[in-house]
C-alpha cells in the first residue's frame, strides 16, 4: 500500500525514507528532565485523577507542529502537549506559565 | 502557540531526535519547573505525589519482565496462566500492574517469531518492562519493523529462516504485548533465577532471542 | 456490546480519511486502509479512542486483532511468504468480506 497523501505525521509504518534508515540502538539513560515530565503526566493520567487521558495526550502530540513533531525529543513533545491541554482545560492559564518561566529565568540568571 | 516558547525560532541543528537520554532545550527545561510548580501550588498533585512517581519509574525495569518468563519457562501452569492473563500472573510475582493497560503474552515456538512495534506512537507494557528503549520510539523503528521486519531483526543479530513466520505487532489500540521467547537449548538443569538472566529486554521486545547459557559467565 | 466478526472471518479495512476532512485521532493505521485481513482474535469492548481523545462521551467499541500477510501490504518488502502483521482495530474501521 503506497503512503497516502493524508497520512499524518505521526503515522510512521512503512513511511519512505524513514522505513530504510538504520536503527541507532545507542542506550541512553533517562535524565531528569525525563524522568519529571513523564511523572507528572503518569499523575494526571492515573485514574484517581484523569486530568489528561492517554489518548488526549496522544491528540496533542499529533496536533505538534511538523518541526515540534520530527524535532523535539520524546519528553520535550511530552511536555509541549500536556502543557497545551493544560491550557486547553483551563488548569493552567497561559499568562501565568508565562510569568512563572521568566520569573525562573530571571532567578537562573542572577544565580549564576 | 504561546509565545514564550519561540516555537518560531527553535533550529534543528541535528537530526531528528526522538529519543530520551539528552538534556532538553533552555525553553523546555524552565517550561517543565513551570508547570510542575504551579501544578503543585493548585494542589493538582503534590511534591511527595511526584517524588513517589519517579520512584516507582525507577523501580520497573526489564528484569520484572525477566523473571515473568523464567517462571513460564519452568512452570507450564503459570506459563498457561500468563498467555490468559498476563497482567494477573505478573501480579503473582509482586509485579504491580493495577493500573496499567491490558497486557498479551505472546509466546514464540519454533515455527513463529513476534516482533513488537507501535507505528502511531511508543506503546509498551511499561508496567512490566519499565520504560520502553529510545530505539524502540524512534521513528525509524517505528517506521521499519512493519515494512521490513526481518531487516530490523538483523540488525540486532537476529536472522531466521524462512521457515519461521516472523508476526509483527503493531501495538494501534488498548494491548501491550510481551513476547515470550524461546527457552534456550542447554538450560535444562539451570534455576529458575539463572534462567532469568537469559531473558533480555530486547528478547521480551521480539528483536533477539533470549541469551545462550554459553554467553554467560 | 455484541462483536459483529468472529475468528476466522475474512475482513476489509476501510478506506476513509477522515484526516483529509477533520481535527481528528485514529488508531488505524494508514497502510492498513483498504487491506484485507482475518479476524485473529475478538479482544472485548473498549472506549472508542476517537471520543476519549478529545473528552467527549465514548461508547464501547469491539475490538479485534486482525491478521494480515505482511508480503501483501508491503510486496516490495524482504518478508517471507508465510511473514505476517497483526494490528489491534475497532470494529467501525472493519467491513465483511463476501466470496
Amino acid at each position: 500500500m503506497a503512503t497516502h497523501k493524508h497520512r499524518a505525521m505521526h503515522d510512521l509504518g512503512g513511511v519512505e525514507p524513514t522505513a530504510s534508515q538504520a536503527i541507532d540502538r545507542t542506550e541512553h539513560e533517562l535524565t531528569q528532565f525525563d524522568k519529571s515530565v513523564d511523572a507528572l503526566v503518569g499523575l494526571m493520567a492515573h485514574p484517581s485523577r484523569r486530568i489528561i487521558r492517554v489518548d488526549e495526550l496522544r491528540r496533542a502530540i499529533e496536533s505538534l507542529q511538523p518541526v515540534q513533531y520530527h524535532g523535539l525529543s520524546y519528553y520535550e513533545k511530552w511536555l509541549q502537549a500536556a502543557h497545551d491541554l493544560l491550557l486547553e482545560k483551563d488548569i493552567l492559564g497561559e499568562e501565568e506559565v508565562m510569568l512563572r518561566c521568566a520569573a525562573i529565568r530571571e532567578a537562573e540568571e542572577k544565580s549564576s | 502557540m504561546a509565545e514564550y516558547h519561540h516555537h518560531d525560532h527553535v533550529h534543528l541543528d541535528h537530526a531528528p531526535i526522538s529519543d530520551h537520554g539528552h538534556e532538553p532545550r533552555a525553553e523546555y527545561r524552565v517550561l517543565e519547573r513551570a508547570v510542575r510548580e504551579l501544578l503543585i501550588e493548585k494542589g493538582v498533585v503534590t511534591a511527595e505525589d511526584w517524588r513517589r512517581q519517579i520512584e516507582l519509574m525507577d523501580s520497573r525495569n526489564p528484569s520484572m519482565g525477566a523473571r515473568v518468563i523464567a517462571r513460564a519457562w519452568v512452570d507450564p501452569a503459570f506459563k498457561q496462566r500468563l498467555l490468559a492473563d498476563a497482567k494477573k500472573a505478573a501480579d503473582e510475582l509482586g509485579i504491580d500492574t493495577a493500573n496499567a493497560p491490558r497486557v498479551m503474552a505472546l509466546e514464540n515456538t519454533p515455527t513463529r517469531h513476534h516482533l513488537v512495534t507501535c507505528t502511531l506512537c511508543s506503546c509498551y507494557p511499561k508496567a512490566i518492562l519499565g520504560i520502553p528503549p529510545a530505539w524502540y520510539k524512534s521513528e525509524a523503528y517505528r517506521a521499519r519493523a512493519v515494512k521490513d521486519p526481518r531487516g530490523v531483526l538483523k540488525e540486532f543479530g537476529t536472522e531466521l529462516p524462512d521457515n519461521v513466520e516472523v508476526r509483527v505487532m503493531d501495538s494501534t489500540a488498548d494491548l501491550r504485548y510481551l513476547v515470550v521467547p524461546l527457552r534456550p537449548a542447554g538450560t535444562d538443569g539451570m534455576t529458575e533465577e539463572q534462567l532469568a538472566d537469559l531473558v533480555t529486554r530486547d528478547s521480551m521486545i521480539g528483536v533477539t532471542a533470549a541469551r545462550n547459557p554459553t554467553s554467560v559467565s | 456490546m455484541t462483536a459483529r466478526f468472529a475468528p476466522g472471518d475474512p475482513v476489509r479495512v476501510r478506506e476513509d480519511w477522515p484526516e483529509a476532512k477533520a481535527k481528528v485521532h485514529i488508531r488505524t493505521p494508514h497502510f492498513l486502509r483498504g487491506a484485507r485481513g482475518t479476524i485473529e482474535t475478538v479482544l472485548g469492548a473498549y472506549p472508542n479512542p476517537e471520543d476519549l481523545a478529545f473528552s467527549r462521551p465514548a461508547a464501547a467499541k469491539p475490538l479485534y486483532q486482525v491478521r494480515f500477510a505482511q508480503r501483501a501490504l508491503f510486496p516490495e518488502g524482504k518478508g517471507a511468504a508465510s511473514d505476517t502483521l497483526i494490528a489491534d482495530l475497532y470494529e467501525h474501521w472493519l467491513e465483511p468480506v463476501h466470496g
